[in-house]
């Protein structure tokens, strides 16, 4: 226990608060208690405790802390004959809670920051003797959190009790912190008496619940671009299997669903190793290469005789993706399979108070955003980019002129899947992983598709965007699967009214 | 514009099939209604010729099926729209009939109230709005039909209009299941949740576990399988029919030579989502559950196996995929479970790539 105490600088215990705990009616003892805490020597401490434990003891004017047949003086600390005439301290539930929080307050002298922040958050509600021990804590505290927690009790605190200015100041600082707890505080005090304490309480009222409303939206805001992301990492290779090259690829989930394991299996790779944060290096061009081998045999092997028959293709890949799905559950077994975040991307940034932005959900929009442009990159600045879109627009023309539009048609439908894989791999950081995690972004990655126009990229991103904003929004007061629903209803509609989806190429076909 | 009056030449009844066609679906019928019934009633369990309860439920089951393939095969084969939402409309049926199988255990249930068991469990106080009468097998039966039809015939109607054909139509039905399996699978809108509705009792007063209704089911569904047949025939061999095929083949050609192709798509489609209905409102006494799986996207897209396995433009073709796959998964599933899904993938792909007519298809071909 005496490493708790060790801060305090050690000095006789006060007699005068002593004598009040031992010999004065409640209120006395109450009093007592805080000017031994405000003292906070660690005896103080040891002397609650005592009195809590029902050790203290009196006997005329002496006062002793009785253990066994042991006894000790209370003032001087130095053991006592034990007198036959004693009588017991009695401590009711009152006065037992005024010290539970008293010892508790001693803790916030420790030097193990967790016990000091859970010490802290116990404050939260104590009676205001303890004012002076968290002053003296708050001189020594240098951990930003408790120090922000201990500053916005000892407000609290002042704003209860204090006077006139140090009440004003006390609501200047809570306007100050960001705590949303301060809300409740505030509050309290918007309907007090003093006009002035009223005015200054509803000021900052309104600033605090401005605040906490702008980081409520940009929560929001956030949770709308995270879900974009990744809507927009599933569906970019089906924007260039499907929208480029007309393919229905109902396996296109499952290829996402290999990249999540060829990451798990990677991650076990670098299991034991001292490189172990940095295993998604490795992780997500292995995903790509994997995911695009599979999609590569899949295209020689089923799609290859198939294209032009977009019906057909939808039963084969989906066939495809069923023998995809078994042989995931036989090879790794049907549960959920554990990948871990890298340490990096574990925590958040705290950007308000109630405004935390996870590490992992950053990294995927900026994943995203990379492979957004390496792929515009690879489509508009390479030669394989140019044959893919040169048979996009016209294969027969392109074959006329030498391209090899089958071998490009492999190499296609391989960049598709192995985004795929990417989007696997980004998946594999923020939900389970298992056989089934394709069929949940099959249903999604397609809408994003055919909402955003078939035929281009620029539409996918802002099909993929507006998606994830409005599911987020939706989300927000009508709960997940409402918003779901709904969002999914919109789509139907919308693609009833523009079948072209949100960008149409111009076109004078009379068949879509 | 072409007058209606003109379109509707009905076929004779005798003139759908030939002789041979005919003697088939006769020794069907006497299979389904005599053979049957007396193998498992009357035959005792001990004697090697019993057909027992199991295999009845699975015919009927397969049966239910071949219905909804028949189904599917009118809009997808005949008409040349692939839906994958089928399975929400025979899902639909099924709930309509099991509300009605939930009322009936009346106060047998483990509350003993006289609101279905999940109801009491959610602390409902009374039925919601959509199950109002459905206490009534009459009103039951006009819930499994209306309910499939109206759903069909305004998606329908909204989807062809603005010319949502091919693939757009597959995915959008296909969100459209989803989306209410999503709604299904919720506690709070009535539909039991993801338990569904099950622990059914009686229908129309009579024991649903007895072997004698058991068997009256099963003729039933037999009767009505036979009777969807004939009407799917009939419908495909009418003018109305040979529309759906041009519409398949040459939409714009179709448009050019002045029929409105929207009527007839909503039509067809809006039928064929009401026999779906039928279909499950059969299947749920038998199977004893419905709940939301059965909307499930793979569900619908397996519909779109069974007829493409049978051979999707010709109906015998879809009843024969029916129980043919079926008849494989019910194998597989209690053989050899890890390779269902092997089987059943090999099975869309082999299909596709090598049998485009299907089994019939290569049947007619020698």
């Amino acid at each position: 226990m005496a490493a708790f105490f060790l801060s305090f600088p050690a000095h006789a215990l006060d007699p005068a608060a002593v004598e009040k705990l031992a010999f004065g009616d409640g209120d006395d003892k109450i009093e007592a208690i805080g000017a031994l805490v405000a003292e906070g020597d660690p005896r103080a401490a040891e002397l609650l405790q005592s009195f809590a434990e029902g050790e203290l003891q009196t006997s005329g004017r002496q006062m002793l802390v009785v253990r066994g047949d042991k006894a000790i003086d209370v003032l001087s600390g130095k053991p006592a004959a034990l007198p036959a005439e004693r009588e017991d301290v009695v401590a009711n539930n009152r006065l037992r809670g005024a010290v539970a929080g008293a010892l508790g307050a001693f803790k916030l002298g420790s030097r193990d920051r967790n016990e000091r922040l859970s010490a802290a958050r116990a404050l939260a509600d104590a009676n205001a003797a303890m004012l002076p021990l968290i002053r003296k804590a708050l001189e020594k505290e240098t951990d930003p959190e408790i120090h922000g927690l201990l500053d916005l009790i000892a407000a609290g605190m002042e704003l209860k009790d204090g006077s006139k200015e140090s009440r004003l100041a006390a609501i200047r600082k809570l306007e100050a912190s960001g705590n949303p707890n301060t809300k409740t505080l505030l509050l309290e005090v918007a309907s007090d008496p003093d006009e002035d304490i009223r005015r200054e309480a509803q000021h900052s009222l309104r600033a605090i619940e401005g605040r906490l409303a702008l980081g409520e939206w940009l929560g929001l805001a956030f949770a709308g671009v995270s879900l974009g992301s990744i809507l927009l990492l599933a569906a970019l290779g089906l924007a260039i299997t499907y929208g480029l090259m007309g393919v229905i690829n109902m396996a296109h989930g499952e290829l996402i669903m290999i990249g999540a394991y060829t990451t798990y299996v990677v991650q076990g790779f670098f299991r034991n190793s001292p490189f172990f944060d940095w295993y998604l290096v490795a992780a997500a061009p292995a995903a790509f290469v994997v995911s695009g081998l599979v999609g590569m045999a899949l295209e020689r092997s089923v799609i290859r005789w198939l294209y032009g028959r977009p019906l057909e293709t939808l039963l084969a890949t989906w066939g495809s993706s069923l023998v995809l799905i078994q042989a995931v559950r036989t090879i790794f077994g049907a549960q959920n399979v554990q990948v871990e975040n890298p340490a990096f991307m574990s925590g958040g940034i705290q950007v308000m108070s109630n405004l935390v932005l996870p590490w992992n959900r950053i990294v995927i929009v900026f994943f995203a955003l990379g492979v957004l442009a390496g792929m515009w990159l690879l489509l508009s600045r390479t030669r394989l980019g140019l044959y893919i879109r040169g048979v996009t627009q016209n294969r027969a023309m392109a074959d006329c002129v030498g391209v090899p539009t089958a071998r490009v048609d492999t190499w296609a439908f391989g960049l598709g899947s192995g985004i795929a894989g990417l989007a696997g791999c980004a998946l594999s950081q923020v939900g389970n992983v298992g056989p089934e995690l394709g069929q949940g972004y099959i249903v999604d990655s397609f809408l994003v598709v055919v909402f955003g126009g078939v035929g281009q990229l620029a539409g996918t991103v802002y099909a993929a965007l507006v998606l994830g904003f409005a599911n987020k929004l939706l989300e927000s007061w009508s709960g997940a699967v409402l918003a779901k629903i709904a969002v999914l209803v919109f789509i139907i509609f919308f693609i009833q009214r523009r079948p072209q989806g949100l960008f149409a190429l111009k076109g004078r076909a009379i068949e879509a | 514009m072409t007058p209606k009056a003109k379109l509707v030449t009905v076929t004779n009844l005798t003139n759908l099939y030939g002789p041979r066609g005919w003697a088939i679906l006769g020794v069907c019928a006497l299979v389904a209604f005599l053979i049957v019934p007396i193998l498992n009633l009357i035959v005792p369990a001990s004697s090697p010729f019993h057909v027992s309860a199991f295999w009845v439920t699975l015919a009927g089951k397969i049966m239910c099926y071949a219905i909804v393939a028949l189904a599917l095969d009118l809009v997808w084969g005949y008409a040349g729209i692939l839906s994958l939402g089928h399975g929400l409309f025979f899902a639909l049926g099924g709930y309509g009939m099991g509300m009605y199988l939930m009322r009936q255990i009346g106060r047998q249930g483990q509350y003993q109230s006289d609101l279905p068991d999940f109801m009491v469990f959610l602390d409902w106080k009374e039925l919601p709005w959509q199950w109002w009468n459905t206490d009534q097998f009459w009103w039951a039966v006009l819930l499994v039909i209306l309910v499939p039809g109206l759903l069909a015939f305004v998606f329908g109607y909204f989807a062809f209009r603005s010319r949502v054909k091919g693939v757009y139509f597959s995915i959008i039905t296909q969100a459209l299941t989803f989306a209410a399996m999503l709604l299904f699978f919720r506690n709070n809108t009535g539909f039991g949740g993801n338990n569904g509705f099950t622990d059914f009792k009686r229908i129309l007063g009579f024991n649903i576990t007895s072997p004698e209704t058991r068997m009256a089911l099963f003729a039933v569904t037999a009767l009505t399988l036979i009777a969807t047949l004939l009407l799917a025939r009939w419908i495909v061999t009418s003018k109305f029919g040979r529309v759906l095929a041009a519409i398949r083949d040459a939409e714009p050609r179709a448009m050019f030579c002045g029929y409105n192709t929207v009527h007839y798509k909503v039509a067809v489609f809006t039928l064929s989502a009401v026999l779906c209905g039928i279909a499950g409102a059969l299947y749920v006494p038998q199977v004893g559950i419905i709940n939301p799986s059965e909307m499930s996207p793979a569900n619908s897209i397996e519909i779109a196996i069974w007829v493409a396995v049978g051979g999707r433009g010709s109906l015998a073709g879809a009843i024969l995929g029916a129980g043919l796959v079926n008849g494989a998964k019910s194998f597989f599933t209690v053989a050899l479970p890890e390779y269902w899904l092997f089987a059943l993938g090999a099975i869309f792909i082999v299909v596709t790539l090598f049998m485009p007519r299907g089994v019939l298809g290569v049947l007619q071909r020698k």
